[in-house]
């Protein structure tokens, strides 16, 4: 059963260090800006999917590696995901039934929310206001959503087959 | 795609959900509240950071690997050629170091007659910076040495031309920089041509400084160039910084638009220098 269950965590773990990787990833100085959120698509893809096992706590972790790589306040990105996650995971079985159209709209507002939730903290504690191309993220993010979606799909059939 | 399979196609609800959620976003305001109030999360930061080192060492590989290849396939010819611009090179900077030399004993010597105390040599080292690109809207770097060096918060990163920026976050073997364009960064100047002291702000453009606080008398012209004037005791004295590229006067604003180019090529370099300034001499040289 701990071998079981270990087998299919592994698959997702590799995802997230994966995305980790896509997140610090330099790029020109005119793309980064537009660089998806990629950990938010995968925790929202893992938390429809895995719910019991891929949650709130999760998320946090990932957050506050975020929080560290990025030098941001501690728990600010722990806090956004945990948040956008827990919305995740209350209506995953909602959001499994979603045609595609749908679900692209409740990824753009759950990644608006992301967002939202940083701008906010960056506010309270008197950061300075970014321009609007901080909100390129939700768009580019939910556009890369569906090629993301099919992807993962396949990793997580394979690995399902192959445990 | 409606999941039909193991425990996880149950309809339930997932039971202390709700309750998990509003424990973590409680931790996650007390960390921000500590981490924002005071450093003391620092310890947290840098076994996490210990944690994420080896995903920046694979991201950073890619690109070590290309610049490796393509050192090691130029040619023989190339080799040579840029062999002897080096030579050229050294010689011309002996040549100016040896004047060098010469007026740091006269400078040296005149401060003896001024009675102020000699200014130290600063230590350097060298340091690479990894190709790991963290948060897209403040103008960071990171480094591959830290704390295991003697890399401390603050100190001051230079390269070959210029300020870079200077260390904000120091874990165990690297270290996150914060660069003079950033727009929270601002950094203590003053004009090489006449003293006039200053203070060069960050835009978030990675060739623009702002001077915001002159005002619309002050001795400025486009061409002069600023340098560290070590009052804000970060920055050792003496480094340039950049150079003033535009001057407008407006009559009726009480400060001059004054903007500059940063000197070191801010989104280029590859390897900067971390200086270990020695013990400063602003602080006790004006009650004598």
């Amino acid at each position: 059963m701990s071998r079981d269950r270990a087998s299919r965590r592994l698959p997702v773990i590799i995802t997230l260090i994966v995305g980790l990787m896509l997140t610090i990833m330099p790029l020109p100085e005119a793309a980064a800006a537009f660089r998806p959120d990629w950990l938010a698509l995968l925790l929202i893809f893992w938390a429809i999917q895995l719910p019991r096992t891929w949650s709130v706590g999760s998320a946090w972790i990932v957050g506050i590696v975020l929080d560290v790589s990025y030098g941001t306040l501690l728990g600010q990105h722990a806090l956004a995901l945990s948040v956008i996650v827990f919305a995740t995971v209350r209506f995953h079985l909602l959001m499994r039934v979603f045609p595609l159209s749908q679900l692209g709209a409740t990824i753009f507002a759950l990644l608006a929310l992301y967002q939202f939730i940083l701008f906010w903290v960056n506010g309270v504690a008197g950061v300075t206001a970014p321009s609007i191309a901080y909100w390129a993220p939700v768009i580019t993010g939910t556009i890369v959503w569906p090629f993301l979606y099919i992807f993962l799909s396949g990793v997580r059939y394979r690995a399902r087959s192959g445990a | 795609m409606v999941a039909s399979r193991g425990n996880n196609s149950n309809p339930a609800r997932i039971p202390g959900l709700g309750f998990r959620v509003l424990v973590l976003i409680l931790i996650s305001i007390l960390l921000m509240y500590f981490d924002h109030r005071d450093n003391h999360l620092d310890g947290i930061r840098r076994a996490v950071g210990a944690a994420v080192y080896p995903v920046r060492i694979v991201v950073d590989a890619p690109v070590r690997f290309w610049e490796w290849l393509g050192e090691s396939t130029t040619s023989r010819n190339e080799l040579e050629l840029e062999l002897g611009r080096l030579k050229a090179e050294r010689l011309l900077t002996n040549a100016r170091l040896q004047r060098l030399t010469a007026l740091e004993a006269e400078n040296a010597r005149l401060r003896g007659l001024l009675d102020a105390r000699t200014r130290v040599r600063d230590e350097v080292r060298v340091a690479q910076i990894m190709a790991v690109d963290a948060n897209p809207y403040e103008h960071n770097l990171v480094i591959d040495i830290g704390s295991r060096d003697g890399v401390y918060d603050g100190q001051a990163i230079v390269d070959a031309n210029g300020v870079v920026g200077q260390v904000i976050e120091t874990g165990i073997m690297t270290a996150q920089a914060v660069l003079i364009s950033d727009a929270d960064h601002a950094l203590p100047v003053e004009v090489n041509r006449n003293g006039l002291r200053t203070i060069a702000v960050g835009t978030g453009e990675i060739d623009r400084l702002d001077l915001p606080f002159l005002p619309n008398n002050a001795d400025i012209r486009v061409g002069d160039v600023l340098v560290t004037s070590g009052l804000g005791g970060a920055f050792p004295s003496g480094y340039p910084v950049a150079v003033v590229n535009r001057v407008t006067r407006i009559p009726q604003e009480p400060f001059a638009d004054v903007s500059a180019t940063p000197a070191a090529a801010l989104d280029q370099v590859r390897e900067v220098m971390l200086i270990w300034s020695a013990p400063s001499v602003t602080e006790e040289a004006p009650d004598e």
